[in-house]
């Protein structure tokens, strides 16, 4: 039994993997908790899929995949700050039309490239096996601030979330606080891209914390359940992945889901 | 920044000039000017989307001004961070927000602790004080969906109550609660009273108005009339104010009709008596 516990972790491309995989999924759990509170569900989906272009560009200069993909999440996150500006457009329908043009714009640049793009592929679902070791020191350099900053300013956000009436009465400074919380969504996305690709990557922002949410009234325990939900699916997944023929950023979200079935079963059954 | 405490030789007040605000091209608040003293209870009564609500938010600077200036302790609006308090109504909130009661009320006190600072002893104890004097201490933990209506306003009550406000907003307070949290309302506001604590109160309940407030602002987009119950209280203002829902009874004064709740549960809340003569 401990050797078959063990045995996936002699492999260096296995702590590897793992080590991205846990970092991520702590990540995406406690940015996901905003996003299931703001109902933001369908924008982390949207980010992740507005990466594309930028990737594909990125992969067309033959430059840095990930740096592509930061401009990109970022300008489509800003974007969206803009047309939804003092009401113009809904902010749901600026999300719909900024997603589904990028998500063309990178279909339509992909389809331009005439190689067989396995890295592309890669960037669509995911290479978790795959991460070196600067790729690590990125994700892990990425989720501490990213993290950081989310602890630091617990209180502004939550104030914004919760009471928006509240944050002007105090004066915060909430168009700064909502762009703020946009972007580190949007990094948090990009960061998530290795381990789960574009795909999947708003599964695991909404499924661990959607689970949390189930189960306690307090948001920095929703936070605290959540990154465990999140650890625990990364970890499962990974071994489940190793054992059957499953492709790991699949088996996670996967696990993911169990576990938040078993929340909404648990719910229910204690009415 | 100056943070003036209610006892300095300048009053507490509230002075709006010319105000004028809205969110299209109509204004919801045409060019209003009043002066409310320090320490003075102000029921504002109007009409549906009279410019009621966008009055408060005006003055927590939710809303831009269009025009006209709005000063608070003698300074422009914004120059005081902490001294404005707003009791929402409850369809602003998102009750399944996962927070309990005590964790609203110590958003009170965010603004005295910044953006950083961990909350301490003082604070602690002014979110005890106020769950106390609201009688919800029994219900700090408790997160706040799990409430019932008059329970919740309760709660922003007390969070208000923790903000140590100079000026206290409350939005329909009275609208849609039981009887004790009317009451416990009402308490609340004697208790603000001996604390110089400005107040105004948005409500559709004229009878009210005119029993427990010394000062009332009638409001219809413009200032139709403020001052005493029994001044702004006349037929021709009430007339001017609420127009076509207004309705004069022969020897019995008048009644206003005047919805305040939702369409498609519409009730009718009749005043009578509000004749200058019976005020």
């Amino acid at each position: 039994m401990l050797e078959w516990l063990l045995e996936p972790w002699s492999f260096a491309f296995m702590q590897h993997g793992l080590l991205a995989a846990l970092l991520v999924g702590i990540l995406c759990a406690v940015i996901g908790c905003y996003v299931v509170l703001r109902s933001m569900a369908f924008l982390g989906d949207a980010l992740a899929h507005a990466i594309l272009p930028g990737v594909a560009v990125a992969y067309l200069l033959q430059g840095n995949l990930t740096v592509g993909a930061l401009v990109a999440a970022v300008a489509v996150a800003i974007g969206i700050g803009f047309f939804s500006r003092e009401g113009t457009v809904k902010e749901d329908t600026a999300i719909g039309i900024l997603f589904s043009a990028a998500l063309s714009l990178g279909v339509a640049l992909i389809s331009s490239i005439r190689t067989s793009a396995s890295d592309l592929t890669h960037i669509l679902f995911g290479n978790v096996l795959g991460v070196s070791s600067g790729d690590l020191l990125f994700t892990a350099l990425m989720a501490v601030g990213i993290l950081g900053l989310v602890m630091l300013l617990y209180r502004p956000f939550l104030v914004i979330s919760f009471d928006p009436v509240l944050a002007a009465t105090l004066r915060l400074p909430g168009q700064f606080l909502r762009y703020l919380m946009l972007i580190l969504l949007a990094l948090t996305v990009v960061v998530s891209m290795q381990t789960v690709g574009v795909g999947l990557g708003a599964a695991l922002l909404v499924t661990p914390a959607a689970t949390a949410y189930l189960l306690t009234r307090r948001l920095a325990r929703m936070m605290a359940i959540s990154a465990v939900v999140g650890a625990v699916s990364s970890l499962i997944g990974m071994y489940l992945s190793y054992y059957t023929i499953i492709a790991p950023g699949a088996a996670i979200v996967l696990v993911a889901t169990g576990f938040f079935l078993l929340a909404f079963a648990w719910k229910r059954v204690r009415g | 920044m100056a943070k003036l405490s209610p006892e300095v030789a300048e009053p507490a007040r509230l002075e709006l000039e010319a105000v004028s605000a809205g969110y299209t091209n109509v204004l919801a608040l045409d060019s209003v000017s009043f002066e409310v003293p320090h320490g003075a209870q102000v029921a504002v009564v109007g009409p549906n989307g009279a410019g009621k609500s966008t009055l408060f938010k005006v003055l927590v600077g939710l809303l831009p001004i269009r025009a006209g200036q709005v000063f608070i302790h003698g300074q422009p609006l914004g120059a005081h961070t902490d001294c404005v308090a707003y009791v929402p109504q409850r369809e602003e909130v998102d009750w399944r927000f996962p927070v309990t009661v005590r964790d609203v009320v110590m958003m009170g006190r965010y603004g005295k602790q910044g953006w950083f600072r961990r909350p301490n002893q003082a604070d602690r104890d002014w979110v005890a004080r106020s769950l106390d004097q609201m009688g919800i201490a029994a219900l700090a933990n408790r997160a706040i969906g799990d409430l019932s209506g008059g329970q919740q306003q309760r709660v922003f009550l007390a969070r208000a109550l923790a903000q140590e406000p100079h000026i206290l907003l409350m939005d329909e307070p009275f609208t849609g609660v039981d009887a004790s949290t009317q009451e416990a309302t009402l308490s609340l506001l004697e208790e603000l009273k001996s604390r110089h604590v400005t107040v105004m109160v948005s409500t559709h309940d004229l009878t009210m108005a005119a029993q427990r407030f010394e000062r009332v602002l009638l409001l219809n987009h413009r200032l139709v009339a403020y001052g005493a119950p029994a001044d702004v209280f006349k037929p021709e203002n009430l007339r001017q104010a609420f127009s076509g829902q207004f309705l004069t009874l022969e020897g019995q004064g008048a009644v206003v009709v005047d919805e305040c709740c939702p369409p498609g549960e519409e009730h009718l809340h009749d005043h009578t008596g509000q004749g200058g003569e019976h005020a």
